[in-house]
């Protein structure tokens, strides 16, 4: 008879898991407008979650087999990931009464994707990896078709569907390639096992893994499902996918790269740098031509996605810092994006077009603002948050002697300054066509103006933000 | 006699994944084959990893395989499901027919 596993550390990923199912046989048994008190339920229970994820975690622990792992690595990107969820979430609920689209599945399955989000976050063996992606993907190929009536929402639906299938195929064969030539699945053993020498069979299953997360982050050259995704899919699930996946996508890339093959170094960082090359460009070029501002934003988070990858290249606590703090950042920026994009409304039709957002300093100064704030941000104009991002990953790039990739990074962002500041211009400068509408939305006001003001303050308070960022990163060195 | 061996069933998994791969890349026709590529190569991989598990003898490979049969039916439900919304909408499902957005 074997002993229980110690159920404690995963009591997060328990509760939401049970959450989910009660939201489902609630929605279930009150049919008729129930949609809207399960979406504040669900968000109670993300953010319920969040606090209990601190507390379940004390230093590393490891349980269910050494399957699943807690350390402050995985508090610091849960807590994100549930944050993430919650402000999304958040936005949704308003747009699905406008949209008459009040289904009490939507809630369900953004809980199912963010439990998956989680156990990814915590997976410490390759099975627990594959099952905890592929729990986030199928909940997202649901989410991103939700439209159901629309053609550019099911194609969107279609395209991520068979795209991320792909990946997860080139996740398991790399998988299984590792398992057979190194002998073992757990992220434990593997580390342990490539000290003296590597057999090729598991380099080339690594590059297999890295090229399926890359695509899980939309790293070039596994992005090309990105700007249809985030254009077709409904706008909340666009803001959710370009924050929360990423960001436990991202979290799980570095816990597989320094975890099991941390001693590989040399050999996945030039992966890495390339990746991380090609995205800035790439975000910084493609961006570019874009009128849709979904599409916009599709690859402005590839290109923010390539300097995080600097973080990783650089590969020392310093780097991994970086990168944590850089995803904090991303996450509020975008957040405050979104809910800007989903109060663009026009007779109550939702505008995507840059050219809708014409003259919005005279009719909405307020939006048009924090609007500003977040491009800025995003620019990475100094002294906003999103400046700090940058200059903590290009900081790490630099004492660790990775200049290219720091002077390249400096480039693309002044070449995606010029998008960003477009929609400034656009916003200042030109005469509105035709107002948007006003009173969207009490919450989303209230989402715009808090990441707003957070944006602003950061440079007054980055010390906290920083600290945890750095016990995070320690935590994942055995510091 | 012909032995058998792991890199039999390798060259057969490795064969099988390709051909998944080319399905999904060239083929300009049916959504269809496209589903049944995705099956082909996460049959493949569950091909490599019984293969592997028999000849580490590690029982860990055969656990694996069982959750990969498991997801994969989850993930076929899905995509058929996704695939009659989009019929509905367009009344097609040919692949070339999916271009609504481009850019």
């Amino acid at each position: 008879m074997q002993e229980l596993p110690n159920f404690a550390p995963a009591l997060p990923e328990i509760f939401i898991a049970f959450s989910a199912i009660a939201l489902l046989l609630l929605g279930v048994f009150r049919k008729e407008d129930a949609t809207q008190g399960i979406t504040v339920l669900a968000i109670v229970a993300m953010l319920f979650a969040g606090l209990l994820v601190p507390a379940a975690a004390g230093g590393r622990v490891v349980t269910f087999g050494g399957m699943f792992v807690v350390d402050g690595f995985s508090a610091f990107t849960k807590v994100l990931v549930l944050l993430a969820s919650a402000f999304t979430m958040a936005m949704s609920a308003n747009w699905l009464h406008r949209e008459k689209l009040e289904r009490f599945e939507y809630p369900v399955l953004m809980l199912l994707a963010t439990l998956g989000m989680m156990l990814m976050i915590s997976a410490n063996n390759l099975m627990a990896l594959y099952l905890g992606l592929e729990l986030q993907s199928l909940a997202l190929y649901v989410l991103a078709a939700y439209q159901r009536d629309s053609g550019r929402a099911t194609e969107a639906g279609l395209k991520y569907f068979v795209l991320g299938s792909l990946a997860s195929g080139m996740l398991l064969y790399g998988s299984s390639l590792i398992y057979g030539f190194a002998g073992t699945t757990g992220f434990d053993a593997l580390g342990h096992s490539f000290a003296q020498g590597v057999p090729v069979g598991v380099t080339v299953g690594m590059v297999f893994v890295i090229a399926a997360l890359a695509f899980k982050i939309s790293a070039v050259p596994f992005h090309m499902w990105t700007p249809d995704v985030y254009e077709g899919a409904p706008t909340p699930v666009t803001a959710f996918f370009a924050v929360a996946p990423k960001i436990a996508a991202f979290s799980l890339l570095v816990r597989v790269m320094v975890g099991p093959f941390g001693d590989l170094t040399h050999q996945w960082s030039q992966v890495v740098i390339f990746i991380s090359l090609a995205s800035m460009a790439l975000g910084a070029f493609g961006a570019i031509a874009q009128n849709n501002i979904k599409r916009l934003m599709a690859y402005s988070s590839i290109g923010h996605v390539g300097y995080a990858l600097i973080g990783l290249a650089v590969g020392d606590q310093v780097g991994i810092r970086g990168v944590l703090i850089y995803l904090a950042i991303y996450l509020f920026m975008n957040v405050g994006t979104f809910a800007v994009i989903l109060a663009m409304r026009q007779k109550g039709r939702l505008m995507e077009g840059i050219d809708d957002l014409a003259g919005l300093s005279k009719t909405h100064p307020m939006s048009a603002a924090a609007m500003a704030i977040f491009m800025f941000s995003m620019a990475g104009i100094p002294p906003l948050a999103g400046f700090w991002g940058k200059l903590y990953v290009f900081m790490a790039a630099i004492e660790k002697g990775f200049i290219t990739l720091a002077v390249v990074g400096v480039l693309t962002s002044v070449v995606s300054a010029y998008y960003y500041l477009r929609i400034i211009k656009v916003m200042y400068f030109d005469e509105p066509v035709e107002a948007l509408d006003h009173g969207t939305g009490k919450g989303l006001s209230f989402i715009v103006a808090f990441n707003a003001i957070l944006i602003v303050v950061f440079t007054f308070l980055p010390s906290s933000l920083v600290s945890s960022a750095s016990t995070a990163a320690a935590a994942l060195f055995g510091g | 006699m012909l032995e058998i061996g792991l890199a039999h069933y390798l060259t057969v998994g490795a064969i099988l994944f390709t051909l998944g791969v080319f399905g999904i890349f060239l083929n300009r026709k049916n959504v269809i084959t496209i589903l049944m590529s995705i099956e082909l190569m996460l049959l493949a991989v569950n091909l490599n990893f019984v293969a592997f598990s028999h000849f580490l003898n590690d029982l860990g490979g055969q656990i694996f395989a069982m959750f990969v049969l498991t997801v994969a039916a989850a993930e076929a439900a899905i995509g058929l499901a996704i695939v009659v919304v989009f019929f509905r909408n367009r009344g097609t499902i040919a692949v070339q027919d999916a271009n609504q957005m481009k850019g």
